[in-house]
């Protein structure tokens, strides 16, 4: 049971602006009926094609994609298309009060419906001016998400608007990853690509001996788990070859009772890659050979 | 608002629990507290409860009270039952089950794949029913354990489980099936099968969350899942919840002595809704196996309209309490897996709503669905973009 403020629950119940405008100057289509979501958003200017005269919409979706929609229509009239296109998505969760985190993608649907309907707009009437969203986003119509179709371009603009930094947030805000969870790699590259190397540089500084040469850091990987690693697994029956060092990558192959161990890979990272890192790099990754 | 006014037809996700059962549970919980392990005869009380408690499942059952181990939920019975078998079944390395089995056992086999058993979904038709054809192409030499559901909680399917279990030993592999939602539902005569473990949950037959039992047939091998203590003869370690299996074995009292009603009183309000609703909402979908089907449980579609949004407005309108197997009410962003698995398109696939009743549900409880849940299919699809061509 999801906790919808009054004001969602009102919208819901009493959705404002519902249906049709037979003459819209622009109408905008977003979501479908596979994704669970979809709303189809009509309208239709004052004469001199300034202010929005009327807005209504359609929706298929859950209780906040229909508030969402219907406070979207509300927000929308009476205002310049300039002052419309500013709206971001979290200007319609504020709206309502509040949107639950994994809602958010309900309102990021009125505010795509929106840019649809823009671009709906120009193309229909090129004697206004029509302020159409720029599609400056690097590989914008790249599909990063084919079980929920969301493209590259969606994903960074929820990102850069709202100030996201983790794959889950993404989900929550346009619900890629959220299927087969294929592309959450994807996502974790575009977040990182975004906001910037700090969090990969502050890793990769780890507390290790700085300026070492490839054979001093390979001598120093061996010694560690000679030392401390294998002493370590060999308590437990287990073992651990050093099979080959790749710039970070460091692969080995588990022996004795770690072999076809079920909590092996959690040893792996949580332990051996744990005290690689401390003792050599931050930035080392531990890779099982099999 | 008050729970009388609640119209509570979401039995399937939990039950009220039996005046009757909280009447037994009560001197558990205050001055019969003693631990039933303990020497002194103050523990008589609690001791002797958990023995009449074991002796009214299993006769719920058709069982001997010696084949029940109490646990604390049906995923503890259905984890121990498939680990155990591939503990014992050395040498086999291979779980049967199917694509709608609840996520206790789905999630479970997930798992045991990733720790290289190998495990054979068996896929259902559009009406979730499995073939014992394919059963038998897939149970072989290589099979620990078979595991089958008794009835789907999703769409209500009654699977043959006694056939399969006949199936799984002629292989030499074990059967255990997840009863969960068919204990106190239909009659059960284990004594007549060949099923080798039963899973069941307490708050299903309204007794309390948090007891569960897992019927294990005498000589079946049997592997301890969870580890310590003696209780339950080294079967299930763990001070027995004296108040929860008290409550357990009032709740199978009653259902036993209620089960005619679940396949007259209860069905009949069932297919009421079911023929009320068919009747007054447009383009409607009943989903499952109608031939075999839990008496109380009917899954409807309405097409182009979602299921979160029948939900809060059937509650708004009459506190009605149903569940959905829409995306957006689980928060999983995918629809239920076993409408998935059932082939729904995606016009209906959002929009299914559960009814499931118990013997507490009266005739005026189908009315209140009747008289509000037309209306809102209808203003729902008045706001949907979909289904007007």
């Amino acid at each position: 049971m999801w906790n919808y403020t009054d004001k969602v629950m009102d919208y819901f119940l009493h959705p404002r602006n519902v249906g049709e405008i037979a003459d819209a100057d622009g109408v905008g289509e977003v979501g479908n009926i596979v994704c669970g979501d979809a709303m189809k958003l009509y309208v239709k200017m004052s004469p001199d094609g300034r202010t929005i005269a009327d807005v209504k919409f359609q929706t298929f979706g859950c209780a906040s994609a229909i508030a969402s929609a219907s406070a979207l229509t509300e927000m929308l009239k009476g205002k310049t298309l300039e002052e419309a296109r500013r709206l971001t998505n979290q200007d319609i969760a504020d709206y309502l009060g509040e949107l639950p985190e994994e809602k958010m993608h309900c309102s990021v649907m009125g505010s795509e419906a929106f840019d649809a309907a823009l671009k709906d707009l120009k193309a229909k009437h090129p004697e206004w001016e029509v302020p159409v969203p720029e599609e400056v986003e690097e590989g914008a119509e790249r599909i990063v998400c084919h079980c929920f179709s969301v493209t590259e371009g969606e994903i960074r603009k929820v990102i850069r608007e709202n100030h996201l930094t983790t794959v889950e947030q993404v989900t929550h805000f346009t619900k890629a990853g959220g299927g087969c969870g294929g592309c959450r790699d994807d996502i974790q590259a575009i977040l990182d690509d975004m906001n910037g190397q700090q969090a990969r540089a502050e890793e990769t500084t780890a507390p290790a001996p700085s300026n070492l040469t490839n054979l001093q850091r390979i001598a120093l990987i061996q010694s560690v788990m000679d030392t401390v690693i294998r002493p370590g697994l060999k308590a437990d029956g287990g073992d651990v070859e050093l099979i080959d060092i790749d710039g970070n990558d460091v692969k080995v192959r588990l022996k004795g009772k770690c072999a076809g161990c079920g909590a092996a890979l959690q040893t792996l990272k949580h332990w051996v890659e744990a005290k690689l890192r401390e003792k050599v790099s931050g930035g080392i990754n531990v890779i099982e050979v099999k | 608002m008050t729970a009388q006014d609640i119209v509570y037809v979401d039995n399937n996700a939990t039950t009220r629990v039996a005046p009757e059962v909280f009447e037994a549970m009560v001197p558990f919980l205050t001055t019969e507290y003693a631990n039933p392990s303990s020497p002194h005869p103050f523990a008589a009380a609690p001791a002797s409860a958990v023995v009449s408690a074991r002796e009214s499942v299993a006769a719920l059952l058709g069982a001997s009270a010696d084949e029940i181990v109490f646990t604390s939920c049906g995923s503890e019975s259905d984890n121990t039952a498939i680990r155990s078998a591939l503990e014992t079944q050395r040498g086999r390395n291979k779980v049967v089950t199917t694509v709608v089995e609840h996520p206790a056992v789905l999630t479970l086999c997930r798992f045991l794949e990733k720790h290289g058993v190998r495990v054979e979904y068996l896929p259902v038709d559009s009406r979730g029913r499995i073939s014992l054809s394919q059963a038998r192409e897939v149970i072989d030499e290589d099979t620990a354990i078979v595991s089958v559901m008794y009835a789907n909680n999703e769409i209500g399917n009654l699977y043959p489980v006694n056939e399969l279990a006949e199936i799984a030993h002629e292989r030499g592999a074990l059967f255990h099936t997840d009863a969960v939602q068919a204990v106190g539902k239909v009659p059960i005569d284990l004594s007549k099968t060949q099923i080798d473990f039963l899973s069941l949950s307490g708050h299903k037959l309204h007794a309390p969350k948090g007891i569960g039992a897992l019927y294990v047939r005498r000589f079946t091998p049997y592997s301890t899942f969870l580890l310590g203590g003696h209780q339950e003869r080294g079967r299930r370690a763990g001070t027995e919840a004296v108040a929860n299996i008290a409550g357990l074995g009032k709740a199978c009292e009653l259902a036993l002595s209620h089960i005619g009603e679940e396949q007259t009183r209860v069905r009949a309000m069932r297919d009421r809704l079911e023929r009320g609703l068919v009747a007054s909402c447009p383009d409607p979908l009943v989903n499952g196996d109608p031939e075999h089907r839990l008496p109380n449980t009917l899954n409807i579609c309405f097409r182009y309209i979602e299921g979160e949004s029948i939900l809060l407005r059937m509650y708004q309108a009459a506190h009605i309490c149903a569940s959905s197997g829409s995306a957006c009410t689980s928060g999983s962003l995918e629809p239920s897996h076993v409408l998935r698995a059932i082939g729904l398109d995606y016009r209906s696939l959002h929009g299914s709503v559960r009814f499931s009743f118990s013997r507490y549900n009266q005739e005026s409880d189908v009315d209140a669905i009747l008289e509000t849940l037309p209306g809102i299919v209808r203003e729902l699809r008045a706001l949907s973009p979909f289904g007007r061509d």
